[in-house]
């Protein structure tokens, strides 16, 4: 079990996240490399426990016609500064109309975590060192924001 | 000028409260340098060489006297008496302590400004012409724009993390005081079967490789600005270098894909996102523009007859008058402009007492507002003609009269080695030089409109790459030399300088400058300015005047 953030609160994460080269299709709750995913997919559509994770050079657009099958989706913060995974989640709720889990994996550290939010991610699987409940005591800074985001389509022009 | 309610001040507000807490994280030993580094970049704090530098935010160069007497305050108090005004209409202290900033930064927040995204690879601080809203060739009052633009960008939870810094400018003028081409992405009010929209220009950029911005947007109603600046910003997140931060910039990912092909895939993203919840309103435009309204202007005769007389009876102020006053929109006003560039004080540099001094004159001659300039310059932009004269001696009391606006001693020089830790070469002093050696302002006015820009480094804060003649600081060896290019410009039709040879020495430059101006002078026709007679005769004869006794 690994602790993570969940809708804002702290919970057990059940799922183990597998690199390309070691990654077992067999185990159960399993987050795979999207092209491991797709290498074994007709032998895991049955399955209601698997998830992907992509890089963040991966195109999430790949992801089209597979969302009902996933248990969730995360995307990788290679390091803190770089800054794809946001786009990708975007693109993920807004375009692909994804509802299920989008976690944030990787570099994933506490002043970020507001802008991930308003990106559309729910859950948070932590970097190492990051204390999991100053984390989630901090995740929001702001109580208003000018522009549109997942959290929150309608821009604040619309309400002035 | 624009005015903060209170989600704007809450956000602000909340920003400084933020800030402080990762300082005192940073402080306690509880965030690491290296990330903490780049949250203070995120609000223009860096570690220079000799001290931190903070930089403030100075929304397209607009300030009221009240912010300037802010600034004022604090350059006196947590700073050594003075400031610095940045080709990017902003404001830069020196020496900063790191645990004070979160308390100038509450100092700030208190008359509406802040140093938000002033640096790190984020959306920057939008730039505007410094003439809007009284420009004689206006299309469009630019600044209701660019502070939609400010407020989309500020704080953009997509776009904190980019491959490399991001600078968006607007222009509502055929001449283009905002230097649009060369950033990255440019926009331009325009006129079309008698509507006003959207130009947009994209890749464009200074630095390393320099390049001018491309059209990738022919014409674009109003209300969809942000949303198509949005699909711009997606593509250049996703698929801009992150490799090498040399070629991160946006104007590498645009040429590297041709500009049609980039033009393609914004229009693709943005038909996804077009006339959704971003969409601009016409309510939200009216609302931007109101508070650019046009200031209870007296009617005034054409001609002001104390100027006539003042003109006519004092040459320094008639010199003064020819450089540094532009015409205005309303009869009887004009334009003023303070060149920061007196001799012997670093451009753009200005001290406590000078800015509490500019911001009386601003209430006492210009409804109490100023815009810096990227040139690193200050300009009243509503005076009365008939009080040009008395405005003039006030300037000349607080060495704020020179009158070279656009010759070759208004130098644009970012600081370079003296306090920039990414400089190869001092700058600072070879301004101070050229300066020194064209001290005789008939001559100077003779020669007239000639830009010298100076940068330290690749990174041409000192937009070196558009000026007549640009000069960048490199490393030889260990050794600081400079190359010297020409041809440059930063006007509606801009161009890149080109290199002229080999590298010279510190102590050259001034000579340097000089056979370049001599060859102008020697083959200029009736009223070519330098650029002019450049574009007609080429670079050959520069060249060979500069390096025919080496040869």
């Amino acid at each position: 079990m690994t602790s993570i953030i969940k809708d804002k609160a702290i919970i057990d994460s059940p799922y183990t996240i597998q690199s390309v080269d070691d990654a077992d299709v067999s185990v159960a709750n399993v987050i795979l490399p999207i092209s491991v995913y797709v290498e074994n997919e007709s032998a895991l559509t049955d399955r209601s426990d698997v998830g992907v994770w992509l890089s963040a050079d991966d195109e999430v657009e790949q992801l089209t016609g597979k969302l009902d099958q996933l248990a969730l989706v995360a995307l990788d913060f290679p390091s803190f500064g770089d800054g794809r995974a946001y786009s990708n989640a975007n693109i993920l709720r807004r375009k692909l109309g994804y509802k299920g889990e989008v976690r944030a994996i990787g570099d994933v550290r506490r002043d970020q975590l507001e802008q991930m939010l308003r990106c559309g991610f729910d859950a948070f699987q932590l970097a190492d060192g990051q204390d999991i409940a100053s984390c989630v005591a901090n995740m929001k800074t702001f109580s208003f924001n000018y522009q549109t985001s997942i959290d929150r389509p309608e821009p604040l022009f619309r309400s002035r | 000028m624009y005015i903060y309610d209170n989600y704007d001040q809450k956000m602000v507000d909340e920003r400084v409260e933020q800030y402080r807490d990762q300082t005192q994280r940073f402080l306690s030993g509880d965030l690491p340098a290296e990330e903490f580094q780049h949250l203070r970049l995120r609000n223009g704090l860096y570690i220079q060489r000799l001290a931190p530098m903070l930089r403030v935010n100075v929304p397209y160069g607009m300030l009221s006297s009240k912010q300037l007497r802010k600034l004022a305050h604090v350059a006196r108090y947590f700073d050594k008496g003075y400031g610095h005004f940045t080709t990017r209409q902003n404001m830069q202290y020196n020496w900063p302590k790191l645990e004070e900033v979160p308390d100038i930064l509450a100092e700030l927040a208190s008359v509406e400004m802040h140093a938000i995204q002033s640096s790190g690879n984020c959306i920057r601080n939008t730039t505007s012409d410094q003439y809007a809203g009284v420009a004689v060739d206006e299309i469009e009052d630019s600044r209701a724009y660019a502070e939609l633009i400010r407020q989309w960008s500020t704080f953009h939870p997509e776009f904190n993390w980019l491959p490399r810094k991001f600078k968006i400018a607007v222009t509502g003028s055929r001449e283009d005081r905002a230097a649009v081409q060369v950033h990255d992405i440019g926009v331009r009010l325009v006129e079309k079967d008698g509507k006003v929209g959207l130009q947009i220009l994209a890749g464009g950029g200074l630095g390393r490789t320099p390049v001018l911005g491309s059209v990738i947007k022919e014409y674009l109603e109003k209300e969809h600005m942000l949303t198509y600046i949005e699909a711009i910003l997606r593509v250049y997140n996703r698929y801009g270098r992150r490799d090498n931060k040399y070629k991160a910039r946006i104007k590498i990912l645009v040429r590297a894909m041709t500009a049609e092909v980039f033009a393609e895939k914004v229009e693709q993203e943005w038909l996804s996102i077009k006339d959704g919840p971003g969409t601009l309103t016409e309510a939200e435009i009216a609302r931007a523009k109101s508070f650019f309204t046009r200031p209870a202007y007296k009617a005034l005769p054409e001609e002001s007859e104390e100027l006539t007389a003042a003109l006519k009876a004092n040459l320094a102020f008639n010199a003064w008058m020819t450089r540094n006053v532009k015409s205005h929109q309303e009869t009887g006003y004009a334009i003023v402009n303070l060149a920061l560039k007196e001799t012997g004080v670093a451009p753009g540099d200005v001290t406590d007492e000078q800015m509490d001094v500019i911001a009386d004159l601003a209430d006492t001659y210009s409804f109490g507002e100023l815009r810096v300039t990227h040139e690193q310059n200050v300009t009243l932009a509503d005076v009365e003609q008939a009080n040009l004269f008395s405005l003039w001696e006030k300037l000349c009391e607080h060495g704020l009269a020179s009158p070279n606006l656009g010759l070759l001693t208004d130098i644009i020089c970012c600081p370079g080695g003296d306090y920039c830790s990414l400089a190869n070469a001092k700058s600072l002093p070879v301004a101070d030089a050229i300066q020194r050696k064209f001290d005789d302002l008939d001559y100077l006015h003779d020669l007239g409109d000639l830009d010298v820009n100076i940068s330290g480094c690749m990174n041409a804060c000192g937009h070196h790459h558009v000026g007549n003649i640009g000069i960048l600081g490199v490393d030889k060896k260990g050794q600081e030399f400079y190359q010297v290019s020409i041809g440059g410009s930063a006007s509606a039709t801009s161009s890149l300088a080109k290199i002229l040879g080999p590298s010279f020495a510190q102590a050259e430059i001034p000579e340097v400058v000089g056979k370049l101006v001599d060859v102008y002078v020697n083959n200029r026709v009736e009223e070519e300015r330098f650029i002019d007679t450049y574009n007609r005769i080429g670079i050959a004869p520069f060249k060979s005047s500069v390096y025919a006794e080496k040869a």
